[in-house]
């Protein structure tokens, strides 16, 4: 009976009740998957918004002040709304599906360390374990439309899991060349590389730690990575996979109410881990841009939650200006452009890194 | 009992029926996907062995891309599974013959660890409190840096074989150059023109 005890206190330990050790980890993934959820529902809303401002609408504006509860009831909508299952379809992968996207979405933001020494699981290999959870959101696309029974959406899951996959390359390319320069794949480890070291403590003024981040010496490796974590989540200019166009909603197509919700929150939800991973990539995760007082006093989930925020700009932007490109150009920028380019720069970084001797060694920098 | 050996059942139990189930699946696609849930436990089990590097690397490199390929394929192909099953008897000598060595194969290597504990103590690497991903690099390069060197050419040559296979260069397409394509500028394509109303150009 030992091991349920230790069990249950690794669970639900609270330090006053002098039960267990630490904070019980179900507290902590209650608080994280909640704050998730409202960060989506609102983030949903902010990319309709944007979307909707550059192309001077006026977007959702209805459902309370400035349309703010739009997500809730949407969300009120999906729940109450019966789920068509079409019968032709395959009834217990139909529904595996978007339970799956939605479940390996949320099981990513694990590891990532939203503030100092937040991170639900601070593992040692945080980063290759997103990369496995990312590259596994692929199979929610595929089982859907297979599951579906039914020639759009078996197109669209066709288009997704070679999109996917090949995307997947540049992206574990560009998380070496980072990880050349940390020496490290703990997501922590790579941001107090970055606050320790970089350009800012060559030029001699460590306080602008903005300058320390890896975007500016990696800038490539940053662009590489911005678009190619579009095309991983399927986010326009890169959504052939439910191109409504040539596929009425592609892989998506037969799904409804509650189904259909859990596709849509999973697909948000991966679309902000990307977000989180480029901030803690390039963006310096949880640290103040400029390491003096004023700054300082913010702490950092608040500035993680900033930096997140302000990517997903970017990639709202990007659905919103750029036109969606033709399939076999997205297939060539990955293979004939991405693909070259960020092999290229891992040998220089590797290189550089060899002959000046630079990098983050634990701290010293 | 502990934690991790209640893990350890937990996984190998699942792994275990999954196997079954891959093999007795109707439907391919089914049968695919329950590989993709014995690889996931194969994961765990790697996990509590601590190899942590293994184990991720294994979801990586099998579930997250052999395995999205292999779906890929059976997707497409339609392969009808009764029709193949037809000549199943026939073939089940050279099977039962090459599930008889692979079970005295696993039986004389869990044999070794009971008759002989030094064989276990000689599988075991000392780590020395490196973690996984450094103590890998570490051999990798050094120790086996030919028999390392040795698997990339077999791959790359693997890699040549597939794209000469399927690589045709038929001279009666148009093909599409994006090069071209995106390098065309207004200048050179439209012409505006000035028409008089009634007259037509």
């Amino acid at each position: 009976m030992d091991f349920i005890l230790a069990a249950l206190d690794y669970l639900l330990g609270i330090p006053p009740l002098g039960w267990g050790v630490q904070v019980g980890l179900i507290y902590k993934a209650l608080l994280l998957l909640v704050s998730l959820l409202v960060f989506t529902a609102f983030i949903l809303l902010a990319d309709r918004k944007i979307w909707a401002a550059v192309q001077l609408r006026r977007g959702p504006n209805v459902v309370g002040p400035f349309g703010l509860l739009q997500s809730f009831a949407d969300l009120i909508k999906f729940a109450l709304k019966e789920p068509v299952i079409p019968g032709g379809a395959d009834k217990i992968l139909f529904l595996l599906a978007p339970l799956l996207t939605a479940t390996l979405a949320l099981t990513g933001w694990v590891v990532v360390p939203v503030g100092p020494g937040m991170a639900i699981a601070d593992i040692n290999l945080g980063i290759l374990y997103l990369l496995a959870i990312s590259s596994l959101g692929v199979y929610g696309v595929i089982i859907g439309g297979w599951a579906s029974n039914s020639k759009y959406p078996f197109l669209g899951s066709l288009r997704a899991a070679a999109q996917m996959v090949s995307y997947e390359v540049s992206i574990g390319l560009v998380i070496i060349t980072v990880l050349l320069c940390v020496g490290s794949l703990n997501l922590s480890d790579i941001i107090m590389a970055q606050k320790e070291m970089g350009l800012a403590n060559m030029i001699g003024l460590p306080q602008l730690t903005f300058l320390n981040w890896f975007w500016l010496p990696l800038f490539p490796m940053f662009v590489i990575f911005y678009i190619s974590a579009l095309a991983e989540t399927n986010r326009p200019p890169f959504d052939l996979a439910e191109g409504e166009s040539e596929l009425v909603a592609g892989f998506m197509t037969e799904y409804s109410a509650t189904p259909y919700m859990l596709f849509m929150l999973g697909e948000y939800i991966s679309i902000l881990l990307m977000c989180a991973m480029t901030t803690v990539l390039f963006l310096g995760g949880w640290t103040s841009p400029i390491d003096l007082p004023p700054f300082t006093w913010i702490p950092g989930v608040v500035w993680f939650f900033i930096k997140v925020s302000m990517v997903f700009f970017m990639f709202a932007m990007a659905k919103a200006i750029v036109p969606r490109y033709r399939y076999d150009q997205l297939m060539r920028i990955g293979w004939k452009l991405f693909l070259p380019l960020s092999l290229l720069m891992v040998v220089i970084v590797a290189f550089v890194l060899q002959l000046t001797g630079w990098g983050w060694h634990g701290g010293m920098a | 009992m502990t934690l991790p050996l209640f893990f350890f059942y937990v996984f190998s139990a699942i792994a275990v029926a999954a196997a079954l189930m891959v093999i007795s699946a109707k439907n391919p696609i089914h049968a695919v996907l329950f590989l993709i849930l014995v690889f996931f436990n194969a994961s765990g089990l790697f996990m509590l062995a601590g190899a942590e590097f293994l184990a991720l690397m294994l979801i990586v490199v099998y579930v997250g891309a052999v395995m999205v390929l292999f779906l890929f394929v059976v997707m497409m192909l339609d392969v009808d599974f009764a029709s193949l099953r037809q000549g199943f008897l026939q073939y089940a000598p050279i099977g039962v013959i090459v599930g008889a060595v692979l079970l005295l194969e696993l039986l004389m290597v869990a044999g070794s660890f009971v008759v002989s504990p030094e064989v276990t103590a000689a599988a075991v690497l000392p780590l020395g409190g490196v973690d996984n991903i450094r103590a890998i690099g570490q051999v990798l390069y050094t120790r086996y840096v030919f028999l390392f060197l040795g698997a990339a050419a077999v791959l790359l040559v693997a890699m040549i074989g597939a794209i000469v296979l399927t690589l045709q260069h038929k001279s009666n397409v148009k093909r599409q150059d994006p090069v071209k394509q995106v390098g065309r500028r207004p200048s050179e394509t439209l012409e505006i023109v000035k028409v008089k109303s009634g007259q037509g150009l």
